[in-house]
């Protein structure tokens, strides 16, 4: 972090007049929800909805010890982890290809990175157009060939056609940061190994997989992130949490106890253990963050 | 020993294994590029046939002719052709999106902007509370404090309004940061230079630093645009009036239940139109897109 600037202007009154827009927003749609999640993150309201009183930590024990919720916490780290992995995969293997092909490299850009702008929502809907059992190219090849294709019915097959969704979307992102990643690795270091003799997926293992390991984690942690909770739409659109529970992931499972069940206090209970989640997340990426600033 | 013609030979057998390389490397993104628009080839393609078609399940590969019939019904009505779903029509719904994105992308851009400048050009008592207070939003995406931003909503009375759309995502720290990282790159040398000149602080702001920041808040713009046409979540929770759907969740809400007997070829336009503006302001503004993102993250 710079030192602070040597000139600067004086005053109390116009700086805090700039900020008080942002300040004002904060306060009101930030800090005030944020704590009312946390005060009623401890409170239980009766069945009538009549009156509140404190239950202690009741809520997140009875959280914690629901298998729904222990099921949907699994969920995510299937879905996230899957999510994660395919799309880094894919964006890495085709930016190491556009890095090669230098000549044109701009323009597969070009071709590569829509997919970044289309809402996941959108994304879902494409997806079900493929694979709707009914009306969809591959659902009915699946089902002509004697695959029982349903995502409708299966868990598996929903939470995969969710997966490959939210990857789809996501390798856009990851290529252009690979592909930003490998373009910065001098040239003469590759050719150097090269001349010493070493075959190109040797050079790729040896040297440009190490010198991307930073840009691979910070991605990793986006990419979880990006998973826990831009994918609410692509799950929403596409099965709503099912069939049964099979695609309900935690941020799912807070929308529809908060908004269907209208079950507040476990609600928002869910809600303080995402925000740790959250919190936990932004300090690993800030911690790595601090690394790099230093090298 | 190696003679001339041997170096020669090996030169010649190096180039075409790099040749050859490049081909395969060439090759396998034709693929990646094909299969990454494959999706969208269908749903374009499936925009342009009628209901019956779609709905028996014979998939098209190649355009049919009812695109301008699907189109204008899309547009018009938002598909009760068939039967009547409900919809809306999709000029109100992309109107509605059109608005929700610039004003998010512009009272972010603005707010941040000035509560960036406060921080990085004033001394003054509080500095570093401010800073933290906004820094720490950083944690808290719109998903996990969705019920109480909700409850705050109703007793504010901004249900179904378009403030109620924008204002509650219109502050945050990614833009602030940003600004401030920049803020600092700007050389001390200009501000005592306005000084000299006796330029008071917002005259400074208004003729150095926002001539200075064009860039950063176009790149800005594109990603925060994006950021504003995609919301899902949100629209879904605090809209239920139709004046007021936005395209996405209206899009979605089209399919129910995903019945084989849906409209589907406009709900398949409907996407079409979904998707284009915020992928051209992408593939457009290529540049400032790629620049805002990777900025935007470090």
């Amino acid at each position: 972090m710079r030192l602070r600037k040597k000139v600067i202007f004086k005053g109390t009154a116009l700086p805090w007049l700039l900020l008080l827009p942002q300040l004002i927003i904060t306060g009101i749609f930030f800090f005030w929800p944020a704590g009312q999640a946390i005060y009623s993150s401890f409170l239980r309201e009766d069945a009538f909805g009549l009156s509140r009183e404190f239950v202690g930590l009741e809520n997140f024990t009875d959280v914690l010890a629901d298998p729904n919720y222990l099921a949907a916490g699994w969920n995510t780290v299937v879905f996230s982890s899957a999510v994660a992995i395919t799309a880094l995969a894919a964006a890495l293997f085709l930016a190491v290809q556009a890095d090669k092909a230098i000549r044109g490299a701009n323009a597969y850009k070009t071709l590569l990175i829509w997919p970044y702008a289309v809402a996941p929502a959108v994304a879902a809907v494409l997806w079900l157009f493929m694979f709707h059992p009914q009306i969809g190219l591959f659902g009915r090849f699946l089902n002509g060939i004697g695959i029982q294709w349903d995502y409708k019915v299966n868990g598996n097959q929903a939470m995969l056609l969710v997966i490959l969704a939210a990857a789809w979307k996501q390798v856009s992102y990851n290529f252009i940061f690979f592909l930003a990643g490998l373009q910065s690795i001098p040239r003469a270091v590759l050719e150097a190994a090269a001349i010493d003799g070493a075959r190109p997926i040797r050079r790729f293992w040896t040297i440009i997989f190490p010198l991307l390991a930073p840009t691979s984690f910070f991605l990793l942690v986006v990419n979880i992130v990006y998973a826990f909770f831009d994918t609410f739409g692509i799950i929403h659109a596409l099965t709503q949490g099912g069939p049964g529970q099979s695609t309900t992931t935690l941020i799912y499972k807070v929308y529809v106890d908060g908004v269907q069940n209208l079950n507040f206090g476990s609600s928002a209970a869910q809600s303080v253990i995402l925000m740790a989640i959250v919190i936990l997340l932004t300090a690993v990426q800030f911690r790595f963050i601090e690394k790099k600033v230093h090298y | 020993m190696t003679s001339a013609a041997e170096d020669a030979r090996l030169a010649a057998a190096t180039a075409r294994r790099q040749a050859m390389g490049r081909y395969v490397a060439h090759a396998i993104l034709a693929l990646g590029v094909l299969v990454f628009a494959f999706p969208i080839w269908i749903t374009i393609v499936g925009s342009t046939h009628d209901v019956n078609t779609i709905g028996r399940g014979d998939v098209p590969l190649w355009f049919g002719a009812e695109a301008v019939t699907n189109y204008l019904s899309a547009w018009l009505t938002g598909g009760s052709a068939v039967r009547t779903t409900g919809g809306v029509p999709a000029w109100i719904m992309l109107w509605n999106s059109l608005n929700m994105a610039v004003l998010i992308a512009v009272g972010k851009i603005a707010i941040s902007l000035l509560s960036a400048y406060a921080v990085v050009f004033f001394s003054f008592p509080g500095r570093m509370i401010a800073f933290w207070l906004i820094f720490i939003t950083l944690m808290l995406p719109v998903e996990v404090r969705i019920i109480p931003t909700f409850e705050v909503m109703v007793n504010m009375g901004l249900i179904n309004s378009m403030s109620g759309l924008v204002v509650p995502l219109i502050a945050s720290a990614t833009a602030t940061l940003l600004f401030r990282q920049f803020f600092l790159t700007i050389p001390d040398e200009y501000v005592e230079a306005a000084k000299i000149d006796g330029a008071g602080p917002l005259r400074f702001f208004r003729d150095v630093v926002l001539p200075l920041s064009i860039t950063n808040i176009a790149a800005l713009f594109v990603i925060l645009f994006i950021f504003g046409w995609n919301q899902y979540l949100w629209p879904l929770l605090i809209v239920s009036d139709k004046d007021l759907e936005t395209v996405v969740v209206g899009m979605t809400k089209m399919i129910g239940s995903g019945d084989a007997q849906n409209e589907w070829n406009v709900i398949m336009a409907t996407a079409v139109l979904a998707m284009v503006p915020p992928v051209a302001v992408v593939v457009l503004m290529q540049r400032w897109f790629v620049k805002g993102l990777t900025e935007t993250e470090k």
